[in-house]
């Protein structure tokens, strides 16, 4: 048939059930992605004739003599369409996975009446919209550009990706054409619980185009885990590459790789497996009693699973300051609830994937979907038997991660399967592969009980978590430890005891999520905290000045009597957060509630270290060219948080120089030494001040070629300007090893109206305070939480992985899983402290995981004060909270 | 997504070409079609080249044909009451519109199909193609009683629903509108309609929160009292992850009040 696409005329026979998405990707229009592949998100939306169409439900074979035009069609990275440059100028993308479809669908817009109704079928999982609708609000009237912003550190510059994004020329993992490559697909357990008796691979083996078939039989034994860690030893060695157990329905059984996908698929459906079903344990509570059914029987506390007797990953109990009871039975108040956090999606619209293939000497190359290639790279050589210079993690631009990606879900099947057919292998999930088969955030069940004197001083806290990991133990321990960590220093109180800990069950298995834990514990200890406040009258913002730890103050987790060493207060802004979002509340904005809903206000705090604890790695070079070009090698991964904008920003400061001079190379095994990776938000606070630390090495080598004043040409001396090509070529080296950590803090605080009838929560106002130290650049730090806290509304209102009662996920599909919409999410106003830290780059600090953990507590609080029943369930759903005002009305 | 299964695909132009073969299938717009696998697929056959005309006023009413989309059907002059409100409870956005079909939405029947509530809500008739030979004839049945099921339709193998007739009658109606989802813009839970006839006549209709759509009659417009017991009393309310039974109950019962008061 023939077509065109983007004014370029072509032709070629599409697949009789193929859609359009896939027949352009073939053309290698990689502009159009793959979110869901099921008309959910919007991502592969294009024009066809002018009528806007989700190419990834349009049959491609309805194609014939169309014109077709995706977002390369509108403009380019040198000519913009006017949509794309209000995406630029106002920030409308993070990751931009999304935007490509995003701007097409916006592009075909006459006015913004009604806005998120028009665009609900376009989802964006890392901006929360604001900046989305003000793009294309500006887009539609035609702005004119904005003025070219600084570019320094403080200034608001535009990622350095920012024009190819909304263009569609920006590469992703799978935007790249591999000639001659295989696809690798995967066959998925039906059972929660089964051993393999067998797998007869001979009818697969001889369907027509598929070359391999992996099993637990021709697969390496070793057991290892997904979950992927500064130290190897944070995680249990609990799982196989493919294994002769399955542990939750959807787990691999066995992998196909064929010429085509659909040789793949069907070499899939032609796989005969013999299962010896074995019972299942879904609940966390059921799985830590005597008789269970065990999922690790054989794993010791040297593989990290502390009592695999009875299903026990990591157990942590403990105390200090006295017995706990009797503090609280000797409190004049008490508060105590128990509350449940579900499993989160990261629903990151890029799904995790790797293409890999052997460079011409053999060594072994993945191209993947990570937050972590140096970390995978280990991984991998370990599990292949390889040296570690045999192997080449990296990544293209990231389509978002929020912990998701600092797993390996694909790359060891990839891998194995280039080393084993000496080709190019792709493996791309599903977004049903990415429900039933990668990560969720752990649900929690966290109780708390706290004391306090009669003027609303803390005396006793008791926390009680369980944690439910899954069928694995990825990220289970480092959870664990986290989840009650912050969440409990953060107030000063004489006696605090914890019992906690985290259990197997024949499930998807959880993972990290943004925030690490911490914002399942702050769910249970804020909402104990605004539950002391009405019992004693005291305003919560009161009662939490009255307790929070201050400046200089020891940060005393549960379990030990003495700090951990390496935290420092490098800054301390909390006690500014609670004086913004208190006023911000009070200032109020306007927003009237409809008739007959109540009114509540709520909000929560939270505090978070800026790097993770024990040692977080960067390396950093810049390399000084004779042109006065500075070629930057960091090893960190950009998939939305932003780190190459500040990249650029910290070179463009330090060596007085401008954007256009600034080569970045990242995420990649061959760029650095090595780079713990793109995790518990230290792109700034570790790869920034490696980066800072080249830069000043860089300045240093140069005025010491020249003495004078560095500038963008070259050194200013009293003879005049010394240029580069007599300077250099020099290169400086920086790295930063995280040994010590400071602290962040985070205010949310809202109003909403509750419908008490239909259990309808609208937020009427959102605000956010945020200490981030000296905020980088303003704009895109905004963005971080505005994106933070969407994802906390959507955690507190909408979201939950679901299973059933055979351990299965019910809504594996955007269409039953509800990732917040345009609709869902009103502005936040933020508002930044004013700090400078100690230990951060220029004084700044992360701010990535954080604003998400403090909005759940806060909402839950406002709706508890505007029903006067409390929600303990998350998400506070709408029939959940309808069913608050129904006391004897039971779930079903 | 791509359909790995199919090898075939015809392009209808006649009703000798709606015989289906083993493993074929009809193709209306595709959108739910190629939103999930369909390995039981061989074959697709494209209903939307049958060239038919996708709404026509006639005295009796209005004929929407089956392959008529939801964008043309807001975009026609003679669009019936209720449309624009039944494609907006739809979770499907306009970029699905373009290419949707009303009768897809009718056959597949979800509960929470907006098209059934719009037929359902203005006594729409589907008219039915029997596959020929084999001594089947055409028929014609309500589609609030075609849609059996969260799911299902009363539709045989082979049928082809050719059309949706809205009758004159209720052209002229009064009409009332609400939606309700566990997200704003959602899925729908709950789908309420009411319609007030020139002659006084009352239909309410629930949709999305009973798996296929509950109809109740009344001769005029009932008490507040009557209609809630009626609604309280209905069938198929059913939990799944867009709602839960019980709250799909009470906010059927609080918003067909609000029809009842916005109708009166």
């Amino acid at each position: 048939m023939k077509f065109s696409i983007n004014g370029v005329a072509g032709s070629g026979e599409p697949q009789p059930g193929q859609c359009l998405r896939t027949f352009l990707r073939d053309q290698e229009h990689f502009e159009v992605k793959k979110g869901c592949d099921a008309g959910d998100c919007g991502a592969c939306s294009v024009l066809v004739d002018g009528a806007l169409v989700r190419s990834c439900l349009y049959p491609a074979v309805r194609a014939d003599g169309a014109e077709i035009t995706t977002v390369s069609g509108l403009g380019t990275p040198e000519d913009l369409h006017p949509m794309q440059q209000a995406f630029v100028d106002h920030f409308g993308f993070q990751c931009g996975f999304c935007t490509a479809g995003m701007i097409v669908a916006a592009s075909t817009l006459d006015s913004t009446d009604d806005l998120p109704r028009r665009m609900k079928g376009n989802l964006c999982r890392c901006t929360g919209y604001r900046s989305v609708r003000q793009a294309i609000e500006a887009g539609v009237r035609g702005d004119p550009p904005r003025p070219a912003p600084g570019c320094g550190v403080g200034d608001s510059p535009n990622p350095p990706a920012a024009r190819r994004v909304v263009t569609g020329t920006e590469p992703y993992t799978f935007d790249l054409a591999v000639p001659g490559s295989l696809h690798l697909r995967v066959l998925a357990a039906p059972h929660a619980h089964a051993r393999i008796r067998s797998i007869d691979t001979s009818a697969a083996e001889a369907v027509p185009g598929v070359v391999l078939v992996l099993t637990h039989e021709n697969t390496p034994q070793e057991r290892y885990s997904t979950g992927r860690h500064e130290h190897r030893e944070d995680d249990p060695d609990d799982t196989r590459m493919l294994d002769d157990v399955v542990r939750h329905v959807g787990q691999r059984v066995a992998a196909v790789v064929a010429e085509s996908v659909a040789a793949a698929e069907a070499g899939c459906r032609a796989l005969v497996v013999d299962y010896e079903v074995l019972p299942a344990v879904v609940d966390p509570e059921e799985a830590r009693r005597p008789g269970a059914p065990l999922l690790h029987p054989d794993r010791t506390p040297a593989d990290r699973v502390d009592e695999a007797g009875r299903n026990v990953v990591l157990a942590v109990h403990g105390g200090h300051g006295g017995d706990v009871d009797a503090a609280l039975a000797a409190s004049a108040h008490t508060v105590s609830g128990t509350w449940r956090t579900s499993r989160v999606s990261h629903a990151q619209l890029e799904t995790h994937g790797a293409i890999g293939w052997l460079e011409d000497d053999g060594r072994l190359v993945l191209r993947a979907s990570t937050q972590v290639p140096f970390l995978t790279r280990l991984e991998l050589a370990r599990l292949f038997g390889l040296p570690e210079d045999r192997v080449r993690v990296h990544t293209a631009r990231v389509g978002g991660g929020f912990g998701g990606k600092q797993e390996i879900f694909a790359e060891d099947l990839v891998g194995w399967a280039v080393l084993r057919t000496g080709r190019p292998v792709s493996y791309e999930l599903s977004r049903t592969d990415e429900f039933q088969r990668t990560s969720v955030r752990h649900p929690m069940r966290v109780g708390v009980t706290l004391g306090s004197t009669a003027d609303g001083v803390l005396t006793a806290m008791k926390v009680d978590v369980l944690s439910d990991t899954g069928a694995y133990g990825n990220h289970s321990r480092g959870v664990l430890f986290h989840a009650i960590a912050e969440s409990v220093s953060v107030y000063r109180c004489p006696v605090k005891h914890v019992d906690a800990e985290v259990v197997y069950t024949n499930t998807v298995p959880s993972g990290a999520f943004r925030g690490y834990g911490l914002g399942q514990v702050i769910l249970g200890v804020e909402s104990a905290m605004d539950e002391l406040a009405i019992e004693l009258g005291l305003d919560p913002f009161e009662l939490r000045r009255r307790n929070v730890v201050r400046d200089g103050d020891p940060l005393l987790v549960a379990q030990h009597a003495e700090p951990e060493p390496d935290l420092v207060w490098g800054s301390y802004g909390l006690d500014q957060c609670l004086d913004l979002a208190e006023e911000a509340l009070a200032r109020g904005n306007g927003v009237e509630p409809p008739p007959g809903w109540r009114v509540g206000e709520g909000m929560a705090l939270a505090l978070i270290t800026t790097v993770p604890p024990f040692g977080h790695v960067a390396h950093a070079a810049i390399h000084l060219e004779p042109d006065g070009t500075y070629r930057v090698d960091v090893g960190t991964v950009e998939f939305g948080n932003g780190s190459q904008t500040v990249f650029t920003q910290i070179v463009a400061s330090t060596l007085n120089t401008t954007v256009d001079r600034i080569v970045l190379r990242v995420a990649d095994t061959d760029a650095v030494a090595y780079d713990t990776g793109a995790f518990a938000s230290a792109g700034t606070a570790v790869a920034g001040k490696a980066l800072h630390g080249a830069a000043l090495d860089l300045r240093a080598q140069i005025l010491s070629r020249a003495d004078g004043v560095l500038e963008r040409d070259g050194v200013r001396t009293a003879a005049g300007l010394v240029p580069f090509a007599e300077i250099g070529p020099l290169t400086g080296t920086g790295a930063e090893f995280g040994e010590q950590r400071s602290l962040s803090s985070n205010v949310h605080a809202v109003r909403v109206a509750v419908r008490p009838e239909t259990g309808e929560v609208r937020i009427l106002q959102s605000v956010h305070a945020a200490d981030a130290g000296t905020v980088m650049n303003p704009e895109q730090c905004r963005g971080q939480v505005e994106g933070g806290v969407a994802q906390g509304i959507g955690s507190a209102l909408y979201e939950e992985v679901l299973i059933g009662e055979h351990g299965e996920v019910l809504n594996p599909v955007f269409r039953t899983y509800r990732v917040p919409q345009m609709a869902d999410i009103p502005d936040t106003e933020v508002y930044f402290a004013t700090t400078s830290d100690t230990l951060g780059p220029y004084g700044a600090k992360s701010m990535s995981e954080s604003p998400y953990n403090p909005v759940a507590p806060a909402i839950g609080n406002a709706i508890r004060r505007a029903l006067g029943a409390r929600p303990y369930e998350q998400p506070f759903s709408r029939d959940r909270v309808w069913r608050l005002t129904q006391p004897r009305i039971m779930e079903p | 997504m791509d359909l790995n299964t199919v090898t075939g695909y015809r392009r209808a132009r006649t009703r000798a070409d709606l015989a289906l073969g083993p493993g074929e299938r009809i193709l209306g717009g595709g959108t739910w079609l190629y939103s999930e696998p369909q390995l039981d697929t061989t074959g697709l056959v494209d209903l939307t080249t049958m060239g038919w005309a996708p709404l026509t006023r006639t005295d009796e009413g209005l004929s929407i044909a089956a392959t008529c989309t939801i964008a043309e059907l807001l975009a026609h002059p003679d669009r019936p009451p209720l449309a624009v409100e039944c494609a907006n409870a739809l979770l499907a956005s306009s970029t699905i519109w373009t290419v949707a079909t009303v009768g897809g939405n009718v056959c597949r029947a979800f509960a929470a199909a907006g098209m059934v509530a719009l037929c359902a809500a203005l006594d729409g008739v589907a008219l039915v193609w029997a596959p020929s030979g084999g001594g089947r004839h055409d028929y014609r049945i309500p589609v609030a009683e075609l849609a059996t099921g969260n799911g299902t339709t009363s539709l045989a193998p082979g049928e082809v629903l050719r059309a949706l007739e809205i009758p004159a009658r209720v052209l002229a109606a009064r009409t009332a509108f609400r939606k309700i989802a566990l997200a704003e813009l959602g899925r729908s839970g709950a789908v309420l309609t009411g319609r007030v006839d020139p002659g006084g006549e009352a239909v309410f209709v629930i949709t999305a929160a009973t798996a296929s759509p509950t109809v109740l009659r009344y001769p005029a417009l009932p008490g507040a009292a009557a209609l809630r017991a009626d609604v309280d009393a209905a069938v198929g309310y059913y939990t799944d992850p867009l709602g839960s039974a019980d709250w799909r109950r009470q906010v059927s019962g609080v918003l067909l009040e609000e029809i009842r008061q916005e109708l009166a």
